[in-house]
């Protein structure tokens, strides 16, 4: 439990540091390098840093949409198509967000346990 | 198995990676899209004055800009040069992804982002020689060395306001189709004013009146296609006297015939594309003071095509509508005079047959030589495919732009050359640059000499209280019928043989009558000694806004509001009594009996809650296609006579042969078709209401403001309750319509009104973004803040000060 908590700190202040000056992908690098640091087993090397991401987008996005009462939110959710509804966009960009997170974050976890048995082997 | 999943693992982030950083089809790269830190949800934000200090290169001095509740900028700088400079970054700030669009549009580079659909389009406009114009008007832009550094400085004020942005503040627009916005530059703006002279006056009907005149003959031609209708209401008041002036035509060649088109036409300009404008004399106004009005009627579209700016500079105070990529105001006023525009939709695009010397097409055939051609290789880049090469040929007239490479079908041999004083490269930035600053009649006049096309009808109004229109643009000066059809490129009679002195274009100053106006109708009667044909002149708006102002003995500002509300459809009062009298004596159903009783009742005004012009536009469609199967059923497209020439037939020779529907055994009359056409109206009315559609006339016209991107429907607005329609004063239809309102009273200083349909903000996500649709649509106007002075007031919400950079 205490690991998840690490990951998900990490890779939480990772993203948000790195979402300062890099692109989209900031949230892939944070995955994939909180997961070579703090290696997790199972689903939740997936589901840690996915969650970590998409709160981190769903919250990002509110913050920055509701001063505007989220007035090209809920135009783009008539876009692409979500019939308007400004929840389902917030949530299909944390669930965006975190499948890249998540991904990375197996591919830095599977690095890291490669590295490691090369080194102890 | 470690290695297995590690490569797995890679390969799978890389698939990640590249399906969201990557636009598939229409969809948007999703990752860079969705991202809040990238993507759109940086874009969803109201303009404020959050950053009040602005640095802009290049100033001498410190501009201020105060904005008002509408987010009008009023820019108070020190010299031109900075106003222009502060011009192109305010103007970028708010309509960046609209102003590239546009002159992308103009130069057929649609296709670099869009992709291989817009190939075509693209194809139309190389070959109308849109970025050859533009190259023209450059070059003589660039002789006049003090146009062409104001120009500069507004390029460095867009490309600075760019230096700044980064990606994650680029307009949503960018974001979508996944691309970035260019340097700015002066050839920009010259493909800018392109797109206005293509969209004003890039139309003819030389192909289609062709094919007609070889079918009908030159006698049914004619009848069908005067050059002048006995209603003529000219903008020119018709007791003018042109007697004094010293006028040379050029002789018709003897041997004129007009020769045979073969090909599949280009897509003309929307037929819709118009404006209204008038002004009357202090004798004439309530107020004691000169007013004028102004409103061109064009494309309904999101971002606006109008941006509304006041220009100040210690010498000169300027306000009114730009248009984003242009410098100065193109609509305005100052605390002198008032301007305005219409179209003054004369025939100056006229097409030559070319005959080549053989499949190299390296010489054409003229005055029994073999002169050499000019070929231009149009690069076209589209996205995700290899360039696109297209060879345009270049003779002496202009482009070949229809040739067996495009819609061209008379072989290898055969083209198509275009003559348009699009392409002749005037300086009509420089007209509007002056006209800024003037401050009475001559200067006005003086300044409107530049401008080469689209030719317009400027009208004028000043604080002394003069009114003046001119008709101004580079108008050729032809032999009668020349460019009517299509002209032999062999033979040099059949050239433009000059251009009608600058002196000689028509215009009238303080007319007797106390008012002037112009609504694209026929510029002059009969006795002007040019040759002017009708080529599409509107014949109903101008008779009603004449009628209008002849009525009155005074005219009030409320009066100018009424007349742009105007919904009188003269064209359908020209019409429905007699059809209702021939109707009468019909023997008709229940159903026909109760559709005339609602024409009936109608006042023939189209407003928003009346049935009335429903009907009228459902029976109409149906009997000017019965009218016109001649042309409907041909294989060729030949034109559609006017509707005033259509209606006139059906009232005054009810038996002429084009009454008579193709199809059938029996020899209609304008009778049958009357109630031909009712019976398939009341069919289609019956449907409507069977599904439940509305049949008031705001619903049923459904008038909607399109995102540029095709309308895209999450950036536009649909079911805007407006009334009117095209040939009506308020000439609002589905697509088109007054695009800027404007009102000015010449007291001292002006004051203004001005309303357009849309916002200030180019951005989908700002309240200014179409705040002012409702307004307009109610027939309402905002009083403009015209500032005297560089101090905030009551209308200002903000201030930005742009100084120069350290």
């Amino acid at each position: 439990m205490i690991k998840i908590t690490q990951n998900f700190l990490l890779t939480l202040a990772l993203a948000m540091v790195f979402s300062l000056f890099l692109p989209w992908w900031a949230v892939m690098v944070s995955g994939f390098l909180a997961a070579a640091i703090v290696r997790l087993q199972n689903v939740a090397a997936f589901f840690v840093p996915f969650l970590a991401i998409l709160i981190f987008w769903v919250a990002y996005g509110w913050l920055l949409a509701k001063p505007n009462d989220f007035v090209l939110s809920e135009k783009i959710a008539v876009l692409l198509p979500l019939n308007g509804n400004v929840f389902l966009l917030l949530l299909v960009t944390g669930i965006v967000g975190g499948l890249a997170a998540g991904i990375a974050a197996l591919f830095g976890n599977q690095l890291r346990y490669v590295l490691s048995t090369k080194n102890n082997g | 198995m470690k290695y297995f999943k590690l490569t797995f693992t890679l390969v799978l982030s890389a698939a990640v990676f590249y399906v969201l950083n990557t636009k598939l089809g229409s969809i948007p790269p999703l990752g860079k899209f969705l991202a809040p830190n990238q993507g759109f949800w940086q874009n969803d934000f109201t303009e404020s004055g959050n950053r009040s200090d602005l640095e802009l290169a290049g100033l001498n001095k410190a501009v201020s800009v105060r904005y008002d509740e509408q987010l009008i900028p009023h820019v108070f700088a020190q010299n031109n040069t900075d106003l222009y400079r502060a011009q192109g970054y305010i103007t970028a700030q708010h309509r960046l992804w609209q102003m590239e669009f546009q002159t992308m549009a103009a130069a057929g580079r649609l296709s670099s982002f869009i992709g291989p659909g817009a190939l075509n389009y693209d194809r139309e406009q190389r070959r109308k020689g849109m970025i050859y114009g533009a190259e023209q008007a450059l070059k003589t832009m660039k002789e006049d060395s003090e146009t062409y550094a104001y120009i500069q400085a507004y390029r460095d004020g867009v490309n600075s306001y760019l230096a700044q942005l980064k990606p994650n503040q680029y307009p949503v627009e960018y974001k979508l189709l996944d691309y970035a916005p260019e340097p700015w530059t002066e050839e920009k703006t010259a493909l800018l004013l392109m797109y206005m002279t293509d969209m004003l006056a890039g139309g003819d009907d030389d192909l289609p009146y062709t094919l007609l005149l070889q079918k009908i003959g030159r006698e049914r031609f004619d009848f069908l296609f005067p050059d002048f209708y006995e209603v003529n209401d000219p903008i020119i008041p018709a007791d003018r006297d042109w007697n004094d002036w010293q006028v040379a035509i050029p002789e018709k060649p003897e041997d004129y015939e007009p020769l045979n088109f073969d090909v599949d036409p280009m897509t003309p300009p929307h037929p819709d594309n118009g404006s209204n404008n008038w002004a009357v004399s202090p004798e004439k106004s309530a107020s004691g003071n000169a007013m004028l009005a102004n409103d061109p009627h064009l494309g309904l579209n999101l971002p606006s095509i109008w941006y509304v700016m006041q220009l100040a500079t210690p010498e000169q105070n300027t306000m009114g509508a730009t248009l984003p990529g242009a410098l100065g105001i193109v609509i305005g006023f100052n605390n002198h005079i008032s301007w305005g525009v219409t179209n003054a939709t004369r025939d100056v695009k006229d097409w030559y047959k070319i005959i080549f010397q053989d499949d190299t097409r390296s010489a054409y055939r003229y005055e029994g030589e073999w002169r050499k051609t000019e070929k231009r290789l149009e690069r076209i880049e589209i996205r995700g495919q290899e360039p696109f090469i297209d060879t345009v040929i270049y003779t002496h007239h202009g482009p070949v732009s229809y040739d067996s490479n495009f819609k061209g079908n008379g072989g290898r041999k055969e083209g198509y050359a275009m003559k348009w004083t699009g392409h002749l490269g005037g300086n009509n930035q420089r007209t509007l640059i002056e006209l800024n600053a003037a401050q009475n009649y001559d200067e006005y006049k003086k300044a409107l000499v530049h401008f080469a096309a689209p030719a317009q009808n400027f009208a004028f109004s000043s604080v002394t209280g003069d009114i003046a229109i001119w008709i101004q643009g580079d108008l050729p000066n032809k032999w009668k019928e020349q460019g009517k059809f299509l002209l032999d490129g062999s033979k040099a009679s059949h050239d433009w043989q000059g251009f009608i002195p600058q002196e000689h274009n028509a215009h009238v100053k303080n007319p007797a009558r106390g008012f002037i106006s112009s609504a694209n109708q026929h510029p002059v009667d009969p006795s002007y000694p040019y040759y002017v044909f009708n080529d599409g002149y509107e014949t109903y708006r101008n008779r009603v806004i004449n009628d209008f102002f002849r009525s009155k003995e005074k005219v009030s500002l409320q009066d100018f509001k009424d007349l742009h509300n105007n919904n009188y459809n003269l064209k359908a009062a020209e019409l429905i009594p007699s059809m209702l009298a021939a109707l009468d004596s019909m023997p008709l159903n229940s159903k026909e009996k109760a559709f005339m009783e609602e024409l009936r009742a109608w006042d023939f005004n189209n407003d928003i809650d009346k049935v009335g012009p429903t009907y009228w536009e459902e029976i109409w469609d149906e009997l000017r296609m019965m009218v016109w199967d001649e042309m409907r059923n041909d294989s060729l497209p030949l034109p559609y006579p006017y509707q005033y020439q259509t209606i006139n037939l059906l009232k005054n020779h009810p038996n002429d042969d084009f009454m008579d529907i193709e199809e059938t055994p029996e020899k209609e009359t304008a009778t049958d078709l009357f109630l031909q056409s009712l019976r398939k109206a009341v069919a289609k009315i019956n449907m409507l209401k069977a599904d439940g559609k509305p049949l008031d006339w705001g619903n049923y016209k459904g008038t909607y403001a399109g995102h540029l991107l095709q309308a895209l429907p999450a950036f536009s607005r649909f079911d805007i309750p407006i009334g009117g329609n095209s040939s009506i004063v308020n000439a609002t239809s589905k697509t088109h319509g007054p695009s800027w309102r404007m009102i000015v009273e010449m007291s001292n200083p002006p004051k203004a009104l001005g309303i357009y349909p849309g916002g200030q903000s180019g951005n989908p996500g700002s309240r200014y973004y179409d705040n002012m649709i409702d307004t307009w649509a109610a027939g309402e106007y905002h009083s403009l803040a015209f500032m005297q002075e560089n101090k905030a007031d009551q209308t200002t919400i903000f201030s930005h000060t742009l100084t120069p950079r350290k």
